[in-house]
């Protein structure tokens, strides 16, 4: 008999800023925002050097079919449109905005009028929505499907990662934009069956989606348990449905959509305003942080200027991470802008920044033990090692949904994640030759 | 420049480290020191202390002169010497035990690249080594200064008639000091599944494999196969060591049959009375082979046919 849930782990919750209702933080002296926040063509800037702009106002237009809009965080003066260096090693052009300390909405943000499925994706688009559990799809690319083919819609409100609670908030304090997205998505997909997976660390989350979805047919809270990766797109499908996505195929090819509770969040308020996606909930946290909070900022803005904000730090940072500890990015330094996909900014002591340095494999088989898809990390690592392209496709390496699991149970502390990463890009260059 | 750390994720890691996985069989291993030493009395600690302790300087002088890192804070060593210790009577000359210490750490651990990379169990190399080489002094069971008659001479295992459950079970018998007390070897064993240092699954099917055939081959009484000789200290101990067994749960189940096979046959018909050692030193051999057989299969892999190249 199949399990009911995938393999998991514990890891530790530090959730500890779970009551932290996020405050308001707009009076920041600019904003820098990126024109690639999501998976895809870059948006192109549509506003000048000298522009002025409002809160809302578009100035990155799509840049293809899988791209998204990008709208001003802040009213204010367009200081700047040059490259900048992300922390993923690329670089993209940003606009940077120097703030009027006014944060006027631009004119005319109204909410969209929807009539059909299409007018709907098109107002996903237009509110520049993508992925906010952190891979930044272009949501609008996610809907455009053929309503038959989709059975299940999951929204994904698992928040597994330790230490980042803004998701649970955005569902404790905005139910109702979380409804309002339901209800389009309930008009536009009417015999999909809604789950809304959230994991039993946080009651106050359930019992507010559970009171908001009271009644809504074909809408379920799904109480999954508090262990990682409960929000890896994967888990949650088979979790929630029992289903499994194939290799090589997409969660559609099984009948299923998944959501961000915040990107559904983010979509429902446009529904309801017209306000696009410009500001977002973070939180704040990690040991080198002297008050960690939730704090809602506009995208774009500066992780120093927020910190020093909010009372900045107890020690020299010796790691700051985009996203939380078992899946963030490092960040170089603090002179990073706020992305609509992050939803952390953990910035971390000399003792947590430390990496214990990696011993012989003993293999012992807890990595393979750990992995929700039951890979065997230890011999991908191995493969990597030698560069064995074929073994490495034999072992499944692009089903590695990079989790870090294995990395963490490791008593050895090998840098499996690091290796597998690192074993993709062998069988990508081997793919093109 | 930032000085700022830029690991890649993940950027936490569990407490669990190769060197308290080893603290945690040294602990498991103590109750049965202790059985050791009022069994037979103080010599029996002072061979255990010798064997680590040369075992551990072995492994630091040959890191030292191949000016390899030093890793003899892993422990391993010292889990090492401690089951070499045990395979030798009390009654053993020193030097004889520091030749299976030689042959464990040197022979079967450090040439083939140290932990983790040697494929068969360095405790059980010593053993085998001490057994062709001394195997006089390795099966006498006299010179005992503890609770055991140093008069006792047959085994349970070569006159399995002549002792009561009891006997068996608290090691009041001759033979060698670390494998005779069958309450502490399980108390130990219990204390590593609990603390998640191993898989009960190799124990129970090697010891169950063995008691079953040894009692469908010979007739021996099941309790009385299971209690004597070094079955209990092997298959806890020794078949359960990371490196030189089955890395899937599958494995480990066809390992504890082939072991419990190869034991049965040894302790019925070969001439040995004993058949642990070589049952396990033979499944080592065999374990990058039922790896091969058992590889996990990953959820939502397509059949192996199909080659697809990248993400």
């Amino acid at each position: 008999m199949a399990p009911r849930f995938l393999r998991s782990i514990h890891v530790p919750h530090f959730k500890n800023t779970q009551d932290s209702v996020p405050a308001r933080f707009f009076e920041v002296k600019s904003v820098t925002i990126p024109m690639s926040m999501h998976i895809g063509a870059p948006a192109r800037p549509v506003v000048k050097v000298g522009e002025h702009v409002k809160t809302g106002q578009l100035i990155g237009e799509a840049g293809g079919f899988v791209s998204a809009p990008i709208h001003a965080s802040i009213s204010g003066t367009v200081k700047k449109i040059d490259n900048l260096l992300l922390a993923g090693g690329g670089t993209c052009q940003a606009v940077t905005i120097e703030s009027d300390g006014l944060n006027e909405k631009a004119e005319g943000l109204k909410p969209p009028e929807l009539t059909d499925l299409d007018s709907f994706i098109q107002a996903v688009r237009d509110c520049g929505a993508v992925g906010l559990g952190g891979a930044g799809f272009p949501t609008s690319v996610k809907l455009k499907v053929d309503p038959a083919r989709v059975e299940y819609i999951l929204i994904n409100g698992a928040e597994c990662e330790p230490y980042i609670t803004s998701d649970t908030h955005t569902m404790r304090d905005n139910p109702k934009r979380i409804r309002t997205g339901l209800d389009a998505l309930k008009r536009f997909f009417p015999q999909a069956q809604i789950y809304i997976g959230i994991e039993n660390n946080k009651p106050e989350a359930i019992r507010t989606m559970r009171e908001y979805t009271d009644r809504v047919e074909l809408c379920d809270v799904v109480e999954l348990p508090s262990s990682y990766p409960q929000g890896g797109e994967k888990v949650l499908i088979y979790n929630t449905t029992g289903r499994v996505v194939p290799e090589g195929k997409l969660p559609l090819d099984v009948g299923c959509i998944v959501l961000n509770a915040t990107t559904l969040a983010c979509i429902g308020k446009y529904l309801m305003t017209g306000e696009p996606l410009t500001s977002k909930c973070i939180t704040i946290d990690g040991s080198a942080v002297k008050n960690p909070q939730n704090l809602i900022v506009p995208v774009g803005a500066m992780i120093r200027e927020i910190v020093e904000h909010i009372g900045g730090l107890k020690c020299e940072p010796a790691k700051a991470l985009y996203g939380g500890p078992m899946m963030g990015t490092a960040i170089p330094d603090l002179d990073q802008p706020i992305l609509k996909n992050t939803n952390a900014v953990l910035i971390l002591d000399e003792k947590d920044a430390k990496i214990p340095e990696p011993g012989p494999c003993i293999r012992c088989g807890r990595c393979i033990d750990t992995c929700p898809l039951h890979l065997m990390p230890t011999e991908l690592e191995q493969a990597c090692l030698k560069k064995d392209v074929k073994r490495l496709s034999e072992l499944k390496i692009n089903l590695c949904m990079e989790c870090g699991s294995c990395s963490f149970v490791c008593p050895a502390k090998r840098n499996l994640v690091e290796s597998h990463k690192l074993a993709k890009q062998y069988v990508r260059e081997a793919g093109v030759k | 420049m930032s000085k700022m750390n830029l690991s890649v994720s993940p950027h936490i890691r569990s407490a669990r480290t190769t060197q308290s996985i080893m603290l945690d069989v040294i602990i498991a291993l103590t109750p049965a020191l202790i059985a050791s030493v009022v069994l037979y009395g103080f010599r029996a600690l002072l061979l255990t202390q010798i064997s680590c302790g040369f075992c551990v300087l072995l492994e630091f002088l040959y890191e030292k002169l191949l000016k390899r890192p030093v890793t003899v804070s892993d422990l391993s060593a010292v889990v090492t010497g401690l089951l070499v210790a045990f395979n030798v009577p009390v009654s053993m000359p020193v030097w004889m035990l520091l030749v299976g210490d030689l042959a464990a750490i040197i022979l079967a651990k450090q040439l083939f690249g140290g932990l983790g990379c040697n494929f068969m169990n360095p405790a059980l190399v010593g053993r085998i080594v001490m057994m062709f080489s001394f195997t006089t002094a390795l099966t006498t069971y006299t010179g005992s200064a503890g609770l055991v008659d140093a008069a006792t001479s047959a085994t349970p295992l070569a006159d399995p008639a002549s002792y009561g459950f009891m006997e068996l079970l608290f090691g009041l018998h001759g033979g060698v000091i670390g494998e005779t007390c069958a309450a502490a070897l399980l108390l130990g064993g219990i204390y590593l599944c609990v603390r998640g240092v191993i898989k009960p699954i190799i124990p129970l099917v090697y010891i169950g494999t063995t008691v079953l055939l040894t009692w469908a081959f010979g007739g021996v009484a099941p309790l009385r196969s299971a209690l004597a000789g070094g079955l209990l200290l092997g298959a806890i101990y020794m078949a359960t060591d990371y490196v030189t067994s089955p890395i899937t749960d599958k494995g480990k189940v066809i390992f504890g049959v082939f072991l419990g096979l190869i034991t049965a046959l040894i302790r019925v018909f070969g001439n040995y009375s004993e058949g642990v050692t070589f049952a396990i030193i033979l499944g080592n051999i065999l374990v990058p082979y039922i790896n091969d057989l058992t590889e996990t299969r990953p959820i939502g892999a397509n059949p192996p046919a199909k080659k697809e190249a990248g993400k």
